[in-house]
């Protein structure tokens, strides 16, 4: 077949519609969120009420850090999946996200005589943590490793581990909702662990799945 | 470079919204572009003439496959050039090469050369069109080799349009597939 009468080929399917990348994520964004909800909802008891003393910044505090992560790895998700996309501005995103819960863990540390930070640390329980993060996570990193399908990484799994990242801050985004810790020592341990551990799932689940 | 840029957004606009004759004028306008761009990195690599056609019939179904990946304030040759780069480096590691294209050998775009399009009779895709079956097999080689259209092929083979857009669609697909399990 000559390359002339493949393009001949490839024209005449014009009328078949694209697979479009961005509307498959945004659903699956909407899935996750919806998702990682109602299984926080239904597998963990509502959390004592925030007590003002001692949460008023640090319990929203907890949704800015996941947030920031989630924002960054969807901008980096959605650039690795589109040939030719610039990474920078979405590196500079996950740099900035990195510096935000730096922040936070150097402020709390200041404010916090060093005895008690072990304390903070370790919260209540952190298995509860490294437990429901990673389980929050499995069905948004499903939804959005099926609609990165649609994409063209030049690397699948780290386009995979970028989902995984994502999928990871949107189930530590729930669980923070339910989550008794919010000293910002606990959440850049155990919510770092946790969310790494989905990243690293999503890198070797990518690998295979993205290639295209 | 600014206003074949511009054509190519137009006609890539056109194409995505179901504009036959925008995307044919695409394609064949981009056919040269990535031929420049395999060939000029291939010879390097070793990669035989004869396979840059298929590198270059690759990246084109790559294109055709993925085309909802690009996004319309996005450029279409930078786009093209890292499909043909990822393509490039696929045909490669079939060849049993492990290598490392760094992206920046791509960054500069080059200006296609005419007398580049003759399109090459390529050694696998020869034998690529043979991997499709039955009705996937007929409708690919009437539309491309024999130059019939859809409505054409539809009557040549009894079959409704539907049918032939379907056949043809999946028989790209299965082109594309059939370049990937060379990979295995």
């Amino acid at each position: 077949m000559r390359t002339e009468d493949l393009i001949r080929a490839i024209a005449a399917d014009a009328a078949t519609p694209p697979k479009r990348l961005a509307p498959a994520v945004w659903i699956a964004l909407a899935v996750s969120a919806v998702a990682a909800w109602i299984a926080a909802w239904g597998m963990l008891p509502p959390r004592p009420e925030v007590d003002p003393s001692f949460a008023a910044v640090r319990f929203p505090m907890k949704f800015v850090v996941t947030c920031a992560f989630g924002a960054a790895a969807a901008a980096l998700a959605m650039r690795l999946a589109r040939p030719g996309a610039a990474l920078a501005p979405a590196r500079v995103a996950l740099f900035g996200a990195i510096a935000v819960l730096a922040a936070a863990m150097l402020v709390e540390m200041y404010v916090t005589p060093s005895g008690l930070w072990r304390e903070r640390v370790m919260g209540i329980n952190w298995l509860v943590c490294l437990v429901h993060v990673p389980l929050f996570s499995a069905a948004p990193l499903a939804a959005i490793l099926l609609a990165m399908r649609r994409g063209a990484p030049g690397s699948p799994a780290g386009l995979g581990a970028a989902a995984g990242l994502l999928a990871g801050a949107i189930g530590a985004t729930a669980y923070a909702a339910f989550c008794p810790n919010d000293s910002p020592l606990f959440v850049g341990v155990w919510y770092t662990l946790a969310v790494c551990l989905v990243t690293v799932v999503g890198a070797a689940v990518g690998a295979r799945l993205l290639r295209w | 470079m600014k206003e074949r840029e511009a054509d190519w957004s137009d006609w890539m606009a056109s194409a995505l919204a179901g504009d036959a004759a925008a995307y044919r004028r695409l394609l064949s306008a981009l056919a040269p572009f990535v031929r420049s761009v395999v060939r000029n990195r291939a010879a390097s690599y070793g990669l035989a003439s004869a396979d840059v056609e298929d590198v270059v019939q690759e990246t084109l179904l790559a294109i055709h496959l993925k085309r909802g990946t690009w996004d319309e304030r996005q450029p279409v040759g930078p786009w093209v050039a890292a499909i043909a780069r990822n393509k490039l480096i696929d045909a490669l590691r079939r060849k049993g090469r492990r290598v490392h294209v760094p992206v920046e050998d791509f960054a500069e775009v080059l200006p296609a050369e005419a007398g580049d399009d003759d399109g090459l009779r390529p050694g696998e895709a020869e034998k690529l069109i043979s991997v499709l079956k039955g009705r996937q097999h007929e409708v690919v080689k009437s539309i491309s080799v024999d130059g019939a259209d859809i409505g054409e092929t539809a009557e040549k083979l009894s079959m409704s349009e539907g049918a032939v857009r379907v056949a043809l669609h999946r028989g790209l697909a299965a082109l594309s597939q059939a370049y990937r399990s060379f990979r295995e």
